[in-house]
């Protein structure tokens, strides 16, 4: 990669952090029907932890994670379905899923220029105390960090070069 | 407007359920509503059970919404009964295709019970 290509891919991705937040913001006031609020990098979801991920191909290439704690992941399932309804690891899973999904396909909506070429995968949900996550897009990351219900959520955009 | 059968295809469950509940939500009086995780699934159960309205991802595994939408027009399954997509597949070209497939109506991901009730509504209207 060229520096010149190197910086405008930087500039891109710093331009897009607001988008990026804004998307999960309108996923969790529409689906969800609750707000959530930029903080601080520093907050970590606890552990117990789930990673939801999507990918994405064409001309926007990399993944999308969104990551929380165990009891974030079970509110959030039960503010999508409801108390009865989400009482199982499979619906907590399911639901993450769906909410990455939408996060991503709201961000990539958002994004000019991208109309038709950038397709989305079929999300793919880890949960586990002990794991580490490493994705191998060697491009420019970003990261949004929000509070949903006092508990951080971690939302990455990891690009391919 | 009586009460209507409903087939909600997409292979999030928990996406079914809010399909379901913004339909309810919708004020539509649903009698029965049929489960489908893929298009594949989807042709079977317009072959088992008559409906009256099809709500649709696009993405999803063995077969996607739009070849779905393309097989129930060639094989002349449910004529007459609109299928709406709901899809996070919001893009232009994604819309123009899936109506040129056949579909009546395009609902993004995330939506609203409102939203659905202004896309769905005047398809139940007009049906004959």
């Amino acid at each position: 990669m060229s520096a010149d290509s190197k910086i405008a891919l930087s500039a891109r991705s710093q331009n897009w952090l607001p988008i990026l937040e804004l998307s999960v913001q309108e996923v969790f006031d529409i689906m969800l029907d609750c707000t959530v609020q930029p903080a601080a990098t520093s907050e970590r979801p606890a552990r117990g932890e789930f990673t939801a991920m999507v990918g994405l191909a064409g001309s926007l290439c990399g993944i999308l994670t969104l990551g929380c704690g165990s009891q974030a992941a079970t509110r959030i399932a039960t503010r999508m379905l409801g108390p009865e309804i989400a009482n199982s690891k499979d619906q907590v899973c399911d639901a993450l899923g769906e909410l990455c999904n939408m996060v991503a396909g709201n961000f990539k909506n958002k994004l000019a220029g991208l109309d038709g070429q950038c397709i989305l995968s079929v999300p793919t949900v880890v949960s586990g105390g002990e794991y580490s996550f490493h994705s191998l897009a060697d491009g420019e990351s970003l990261e949004a960090v929000l509070l949903f219900e006092g508990a951080p959520l971690v939302v990455r955009l990891e690009l391919h070069s | 407007m009586g009460k209507l059968r409903a087939l909600i295809v997409d292979d999030s469950s928990v996406m079914r359920k809010i399909v379901e509940r913004s339909l309810r939500q919708a004020g539509i009086d649903l009698e029965q509503v049929v489960e489908a995780s893929n298009g594949a699934e989807a042709l079977g159960a317009l072959r088992d059970h008559a409906v009256d309205l099809v709500l649709c991802d696009i993405n999803m595994p063995v077969m996607g919404g739009l070849e779905f939408v393309r097989q129930v027009s060639t094989l002349e399954l449910a004529e007459g009964v609109p299928i709406v997509m709901i899809t996070t597949e919001g893009s232009e070209s994604h819309v123009v295709e899936a109506l040129s497939h056949g579909a009546r109506g395009y609902i993004r991901k995330p939506f609203t019970s409102d939203q659905v009730k202004e896309h769905v509504l005047p398809l139940l209207d007009k049906k004959p």
